[in-house]
Parts: structure tokens; C-alpha cells; sequence
């Protein structure tokens, strides 16, 4: 279980340029929960994933993760039980080196003078034998010639090879070709459920939103305006989300992002 | 014929001592990602700390007495960078700064030491092959086995899971970060090691030379630099092994330069200018490449008259 309590986040704080990303946020995310989140730009969705991971310190408030204090962990300790894609497919794997040598390095197995051992070479040739492009004949390959799309599966695969507490997705298939996104978006679809795991995604894609797990999240200016879940989220469709983002916030959704997907 | 045979042993020789300092390199610059500017005063404390400890009568320990040397330098080098907020170029500049009033701390106030009746490592492989038809080359035998002893740790070595966390620290930390492990401890265990390999370069070089004076590092990083981009352009597809070895020919390849260039009346004080312009050639090529076309296109447009915002 992932409990965020009252947490706030001031950026430039003092200075003309503040920005308030997050105000007094409390979240409760429970065991196996695959949780979509939408929301303008600078709602403080990406936020919210930096905090959580580590990436920066909130300014006030607590994070616990399955009952730890995890609030003031540094980003590397966190990462044991937090797996995280971006946007960048170039962000989450090291394109100099091969694609075994990357998977060797998430997987974290022996010790620090140990090489890859021939057991793990065959779990990274079965694993990626799943993703159905071709990788497990290229483990020898550098990662830097794999496309956008081959690179974020392998990223998706490193991030859940030891199956992480709460993995998060920020986009992470934004910047992909329709047709990638979609293969890519199956096999996250399918790599968390048979995980089981605690999943949070950022998208644009309001239709996506709805259909991907079991509850949906609103966020503007640094809140939660919306949540739903269960029953009351099968009914829902895109056009009640826009109504209840105007209704909620104030506005309307006017992204062209959103409107658009 | 004899004169040319030993030109091209001293440039092996000296080639393959300088080539330990392109090996540190490979590691901090290559793999690492980081430009250490310390390199030069670390070079100077290899050569100062290994001089003092022969001379005190330790020839054996007088090498790993200098690595360690290599490995505070580098230790510092990376503390100041990972744990002080200070830029990596600073730091490598400030502890470069710093390694002139050491050095000439550990000659004793003192910027010159003579090694002509000192027991080293050199005399004592000369004495152990007296006799047999290796003894006229025993400082190139020296040499061989130190870069054979460090390109065999670099290939071994940076196959394990924590050679694997060094160089992907250098390609890209947030991954490194995502994989739960800390880039700072990671680059400096990395700086450690290859301050070790530029200090036992510098330990060598001054028992080669018989003395030591402050400046006999002045320089090495950019003559360094200069061999492990010529190494490169052989080495574009090799592996880690393969890199290494072609760092070693570079090194060679840069000496091998030089001293013909001696040959040709080219005063020795050029030296440090032939490098520079080396690595500026070698760093700036691939750039000026890519922009090629701009500039053809640009010249052509003009010629025949067209209106370009250029």
C-alpha cells in the first residue's frame, strides 16, 4: 500500500516565478490497484511522480510505502521498490551498452564482483522472447540501435524484473507511433497483471484512461478533483470526464492533447 | 638500422608507460564520462610517491605505495564532485592545484630527485634477467607486463556487476539510479581506479627516467587525451577489451609520431603543442563534419545570388 499524507510542494518558492505543483495532496493507493491519472499541464501529475520516487523532496508531508517512512529515502534506495518509465524512451536503458549487459544491471543479481550468470542469460532471453520483437536473438547488441518503441518494452521489462511495489508510468507511451504505443500498452497491460502489480499511469489518452485498471484520478492545480473507481467508473465516458473537469475545476480541458486523443 | 630499432624501442617504451595514464583515461573520460583534469598532478604524485619510497629502499613497494597515492587523489577528485556540488572540471583543477604543494612536499621542500644509485623496480628486473638475452630490454619488459596486468583488469573487471554500474553511470545515471544503485559511490570507485592507473604510469615513468622533477606531468592529460582518441578511430565496433588494447596502440601510435618527428629536427618542446592540436582535430572532426553540408549549402546559395539569412 502507497499513502501519501498532505503533501505540498512549492517550486521557486520566495521568488516571482512560484509555482504551486502540489497542494496538500493525501492519496491512499491500495495492493494490486492500477490507478490512471489525467489532467492538464502543470496539474502536477509528473510531480507527483518525482516525489514519490525520490527525484526531489516534498516540502511537507510523508510518503509510506507497505508502512515505511519512505519520505526522506535518497532516489536509489527508493528504487528497490519503485520502477519508473518516462516519456523518453532514451531515459530508462543505457544505449552504450548491450541489451544483456542493461538487464544485468536492473536485475541487481550476485554480488557487486560477480559477472552475469548463465541461469540469469536464460531468464533475459525468456523474458524477452515475450515481447515478440526479436530481442532475445540481439542480447549482444547495444542498446543505442533499438527503436523508440523496442527500447521502452526493454525499459518496461528492466523496471519489473524484480517486481517492484509500485511501478510507475508517466507517459510513457506518448512518444511512440500509434501503432508501437498500442503493442507497447498490451504488454503493460499484461506484464501488471500477471505481476499483480500496484501501477500508477499519466496519460493523455483519455479513452485509455478509462479503460486501463480500476480507477481513475482528475488533478488540477495540484489536487485530486476527481476519483473513481469501481462501478461508478464503468458507466463513465470521455465526454463525462470533461464535464466533470469543468464542473470541478472551474474550466474546461482546453489541451489539444486531450481533445484530440 | 640499429639507431632506428632503438628510436622505435624507446617509443614503444615509452608509449606503452604513457599508454597506463590512456587507460586511466579510457576509464574517467570513455566510460565515466568525466574529464579529470587532476590527472596531470596525479601522474606528478605517482612519480614523487614511488621515487620517495624507492629511495627510502623499498623498490616493490614503491608501486603500490604510488597507486595508493592515485587512489586518495582520485577519492578526493570524486568526493569534491559527488558529495560537494562542486563541477567536475573545478574539481579536477582545484586537486590538481592542490597536488603541486603535495608533490613538492613529498620530494621533501623540494622540486627535483635524483634516482641515478637508487634501487627501483627497473634495476631489480635488470639484475634478475643479467645474463640472459632479455637483459638489454628489461624496461620494456616492465612496461609490457604493467599494461598487459592493466588492460587484463579492465577487460575483467568491467564485465562485473560493478564494472557493468561504472560505465552505465557514465551513459546514463538516472538509469544506474532506477537500478538501485548510488552513482555517487559509483564514480568513485571509478575515479579511484583510474587515478591508480595514472599514478603507476607516473611511478614508472620516473624510475625509467632515473629522477623525478615537478613538471614531469605537466601535460599528460592532453597528451593522454590526444593517444585515447587516435586509439578510437580504430575501435569504433570493438568491446571493452578490444577499446582497451586500441587505447594502448594509440598511446604507441602518438609516441611512434613524436619521435619521428624528433628525427625531423622537431624540437622536443613541441611536444605539447603537437597534442593539443591533436585532441582539438580528433574532438572537433565529427563536429565540423556534421555541419559540412550547412556550410555547402550556405556557400552555394551565395554564389549564385539567392537571399539567405546567413
Amino acid at each position: 500500500m502507497l499513502e501519501l499524507l498532505n503533501i505540498s510542494k512549492t517550486f521557486n518558492a520566495g521568488t516571482p516565478d512560484e509555482k504551486k505543483a502540489i497542494d496538500n495532496l493525501s492519496l491512499k493507493i491500495e495492493n494490486g490497484d492500477f490507478i490512471t491519472i489525467i489532467g492538464a499541464n502543470g496539474a502536477g501529475k509528473s510531480t507527483i511522480f518525482n516525489l514519490i520516487a525520490g527525484t526531489f523532496l516534498s516540502d511537507s508531508g510523508r510518503i509510506l510505502l507497505d508502512g515505511e517512512d519512505i519520505t526522506l529515502l535518497p532516489e536509489h534506495k527508493r528504487a528497490r521498490k519503485i520502477g519508473r518509465l518516462f516519456q523518453d524512451p532514451m531515459r530508462g536503458t543505457s544505449p552504450g551498452m548491450t541489451i544483456e549487459e542493461n538487464l544485468a544491471l536492473a536485475a541487481g543479481h550476485g554480488g557487486w564482483l560477480s559477472k552475469v550468470s548463465k541461469n540469469d542469460k536464460k531468464m533475459f532471453r525468456e523474458k524477452l522472447s515475450l515481447l515478440n520483437m526479436g530481442l532475445e536473438d540481439r542480447m549482444n547488441q547495444k542498446v543505442g540501435l533499438l527503436s523508440g518503441g523496442q527500447r521502452q518494452a526493454l525499459t518496461l521489462m528492466m523496471a519489473t524484473i524484480c517486481p517492484p511495489g509500485v511501478l510507475l508510468l508517466d507517459e510513457h507511451t506518448a512518444a511512440l507511433d500509434p501503432a508501437t504505443a498500442q503493442k507497447v500498452l498490451e504488454l503493460t497491460k499484461r506484464i501488471v497483471s500477471e505481476g499483480k502489480l500496484t501501477c500508477l499511469m499519466i496519460t493523455h489518452n483519455m479513452q485509455s484512461a478509462l479503460e486501463l485498471g480500476n480507477r481513475t484520478l482528475m488533478m488540477d492545480a495540484g489536487n485530486v478533483i476527481y476519483d473513481v473507481s469501481g462501478e461508478e467508473r464503468a458507466d463513465k465516458t470521455v465526454e463525462d470526464l470533461l464535464v466533470m473537469f469543468k464542473k470541478n475545476s472551474g474550466k474546461s480541458m482546453n489541451t489539444d492533447r486531450i481533445l484530440l486523443s | 638500422m640499429s639507431s632506428i630499432l632503438t628510436l622505435a624501442q624507446t617509443a614503444l617504451e615509452l608509449g606503452l608507460i604513457s599508454s597506463l595514464t590512456v587507460l586511466a583515461l579510457f576509464v574517467s573520460y570513455s566510460m565515466l564520462n568525466v574529464c579529470d583534469l587532476s590527472t596531470d598532478g596525479c601522474f606528478t604524485l605517482g612519480a614523487t610517491v614511488g621515487a620517495v619510497v624507492a629511495i627510502a629502499g623499498h623498490p616493490y613497494l614503491s608501486v603500490p605505495a604510488a597507486m595508493a597515492a592515485g587512489i586518495l587523489s582520485g577519492f578526493v577528485t570524486a568526493i569534491l564532485q559527488t558529495k560537494m556540488g562542486i563541477d567536475s572540471l573545478l574539481a579536477g583543477i582545484i586537486v590538481n592545484t592542490a597536488l603541486y604543494s603535495v608533490n613538492i612536499a613529498v620530494m621533501g621542500n623540494s622540486s627535483l630527485l635524483n634516482m641515478n644509485k637508487t634501487d627501483t623496480v627497473l634495476t631489480q628486473a635488470k639484475a634478475l634477467l643479467e645474463g640472459t638475452f632479455l637483459s638489454e630490454h628489461y624496461k620494456l619488459i616492465i612496461a609490457v607486463i604493467a599494461v598487459a596486468a592493466v588492460v587484463i583488469f579492465i577487460a575483467v573487471f568491467f564485465k562485473t556487476k560493478l564494472g557493468l554500474a561504472i560505465r552505465a553511470t557514465g551513459n546514463n545515471p538516472d538509469m544506474v539510479r532506477s537500478s538501485s544503485i548510488n552513482t555517487a559511490v559509483i564514480t568513485v570507485i571509478g575515479l579511484c581506479i583510474a587515478n591508480s592507473f595514472t599514478a603507476l604510469s607516473g611511478c614508472l615513468l620516473a624510475q625509467m627516467q632515473k629522477s623525478v622533477n615537478i613538471d614531469i606531468g605537466t601535460g599528460m592529460v592532453t597528451i593522454a587525451l590526444a593517444s585515447l582518441l587516435i586509439g578510437n578511430i580504430f575501435s569504433s565496433r570493438s568491446g571493452i577489451t578490444g577499446k582497451a588494447v586500441f587505447a594502448v596502440v594509440g598511446a604507441f601510435i602518438f609516441r611512434l609520431v613524436y619521435t619521428i618527428a624528433l628525427r625531423f629536427n622537431m624540437p622536443a618542446f613541441m611536444l605539447k603543442l603537437v597534442s593539443s592540436v591533436i585532441v582539438i582535430i580528433a574532438i572537433s572532426a565529427p563536429y565540423l563534419k556534421k555541419q559540412f553540408p550547412v556550410f555547402k549549402r550556405r556557400f552555394l546559395a551565395k554564389r549564385k545570388g539567392e537571399n539567405v539569412n546567413a
